[in-house]
C-alpha cells in the first residue's frame, strides 16, 4: 500500500516540550485521526510536516517525497486547514480568496464558488465578522479548491458546536468518495473520529502511544466495571488505567482475552470509546 | 435492502455489515450478478470508515458471496442452489446457538427447550 505520509524518528525540542522519535505512516485513500490531550505534540508534528518549523532529527515524506527538498511541489497538492486567523480580517471572503488563489498553480475558481454555495458562506462579508464555524468552513473551502489530494487539518473542530462538527464530518465523508484523497486530522474531540477515521494515531507527552486502524484499537481494548473485591494484585496488572471509588472500579485493559480468563462474567465488559482509551492512557492508575 | 449499524454493540461494525449483506444474499434479496454499492459510497452512507467497509467486503469475497472486478466494483456471486440452502440452514444454526446460550444461562434442559420449539413450531404459521 502506498503511503501519502511517512514520518520516521521525528524529534524536536521546544523549551520544556520534547517530541520523541515520532514515527507513523498514513496509507493513501484513508482518514487518520491524530489524537491526544492539549500539549501532547499534535500541532508541533503537523507544523513539522508542513515545514513551518525546524526539526532536530528525523525524516518526513509526503507523497513519497522529502518534505523539505520538495516543499513547493508538495504544498501545491496539500490542503491545509489550521487554527483560525491566518486570514485578513478586514478583507472579504472573496478578497482573501484572491490572495490565497495566487499561490496555487491549479486553483479552480468554479470549484471554489461551488464550495461557497455548499457551505453557505457569504462571499462579501469581512472575515472578521464571520463566526468561528464559518471561518473554519472558509478555510476548508480554500483548502479544497486547488485539487489537493491530501487534506491536513489541525484542530478544525475545537470550539465548534456538535451540529457544525457533524456537518464537517459529512464534508469529509463526501471527499473520501474519491479513492486518491487522504486526510490527517488532529483533534482532542474524539467523538468526531469514531465514525469517519480509518486510522487513529494517539500521541501523549511527545510520544506515539498507539497508531493502528481504529477498529483494531477499539477491539483491542475493553472497558471493565466491577466490584472492588475482584481487584486482586493480579487483576490490577491487567489494566492500563483504573478508577476506584467506594462502590466499585472502572478500568481499561488492552488485553480483552486475559480479562475474560481472570475476571470472567463477574465484571461488566464494554466496548470502550476513543475517549476512554485516551483518558485512561493519560491518567493511568489513580483513585477518585 | 436495509443495513442497520449499532455503534454501541459489542459486535464489530465490519461484522455487522458482513452479516447483513450475507443475509440479504442468502435470502436472495440481492440476486446473483447484482452490483453492490461501492465501498466508499457504502461507507459514506452508513457513516462508517472506509477501512471497516472494505474489511466486510473482503470477508464476503473470501467466503464466496461476492466477486470483485477491478475497476468495476463488487457483484453478488452466483450461488449454487444446494449450497444456498446449506447456507440458509447455517444461518438458522447460528441463531440457534444464541438461543442455546440463553437457555443454558436460564438453566433450561434440552428436553425443556425441545418442548418449547415443538410447541412454537406448531403454533407459528
Amino acid at each position: 500500500m502506498e503511503n501519502v505520509l511517512e514520518i520516521e524518528g521525528l524529534s524536536k525540542s521546544l523549551g520544556d516540550f520534547r517530541l520523541h522519535e515520532v514515527s507513523f505512516a498514513l496509507p493513501r485513500g484513508y482518514v487518520m485521526g491524530f489524537i491526544g490531550p492539549n500539549g501532547a505534540g499534535k500541532t508541533t508534528t503537523i507544523k513539522l510536516v508542513m515545514n513551518l518549523m525546524r526539526r532536530d532529527s528525523g525524516e518526513i515524506r509526503v507523497f513519497g517525497l522529502d518534505n523539505r527538498r520538495y516543499e513547493k511541489e508538495i504544498k501545491q497538492r496539500i490542503g491545509f486547514v489550521y487554527d483560525e486567523s491566518h486570514f485578513y480580517g478586514e478583507l472579504s471572503i472573496l478578497d482573501n480568496r484572491r490572495i490565497a488563489a495566487s499561490f496555487y498553480r491549479d486553483w479552480d475558481e468554479k470549484v471554489f464558488q461551488q464550495r461557497l454555495r455548499d457551505f453557505d458562506l457569504p462571499a462579501h462579508k469581512k472575515v472578521k465578522d464571520l463566526s468561528r464555524g464559518m471561518r473554519t468552513k472558509f478555510g476548508l473551502a480554500l483548502a479544497l479548491s486547488h485539487g489537493a489530494d491530501f487534506l491536513i487539518m489541525d484542530e478544525p473542530t475545537s470550539g465548534l458546536d456538535p451540529v457544525f462538527r457533524s456537518e464537517l464530518m459529512d464534508i469529509l465523508r463526501q471527499l473520501m468518495m474519491e479513492e486518491n484523497k487522504s486526510v490527517l486530522f488532529s483533534t482532542h474531540i474524539t467523538t468526531d473520529l469514531e465514525r469517519v477515521a480509518d486510522y487513529i494515531c494517539f500521541i501523549n507527552q511527545g510520544r506515539i502511544v498507539l497508531c493502528q486502524s481504529k477498529d483494531e484499537i477499539l477491539q483491542g481494548h475493553v472497558l471493565v466495571k466491577g466490584a472492588l473485591d475482584l481487584l486482586t494484585p493480579e487483576a490490577e496488572r491487567l489494566f492500563i488505567g483504573l478508577r476506584k471509588n467506594q462502590y466499585g472500579f472502572e478500568g481499561l485493559s488492552a488485553d480483552p482475552r486475559r480479562v475474560r480468563q481472570v475476571l470472567g462474567d463477574r465484571v461488566l465488559a464494554e466496548l470502550p470509546s476513543l475517549d476512554d482509551i485516551m483518558i485512561y492512557n493519560v491518567r493511568g492508575h489513580q483513585s477518585v | 435492502m436495509n443495513i442497520v449499524i449499532s455503534n454501541r454493540s459489542d459486535e464489530p461494525i465490519y461484522n455487522q455489515i458482513y452479516q447483513q449483506l450475507r443475509a440479504a444474499i442468502v435470502r436472495e434479496e440481492l440476486a446473483a450478478g447484482e452490483p453492490l454499492p461501492s465501498i466508499r459510497s457504502l461507507a459514506r452512507d452508513l457513516q462508517v470508515s472506509v477501512i471497516t467497509t472494505k474489511r466486510a467486503y473482503d470477508e464476503l469475497e473470501r467466503d464466496g458471496y461476492i466477486e470483485t472486478v477491478a475497476g468495476k466494483g463488487s457483484f453478488v456471486a452466483p450461488q449454487n442452489a444446494e449450497l444456498l440452502r446449506e447456507k440458509r440452514v447455517n444461518l438458522i444454526e447460528e441463531k440457534l446457538v444464541t438461543v442455546i446460550h440463553e437457555a443454558r444461562t436460564l438453566g433450561l434442559s434440552l428436553p425443556e427447550l425441545q418442548r418449547i420449539v415443538e410447541l412454537l413450531y406448531e403454533e407459528v404459521l
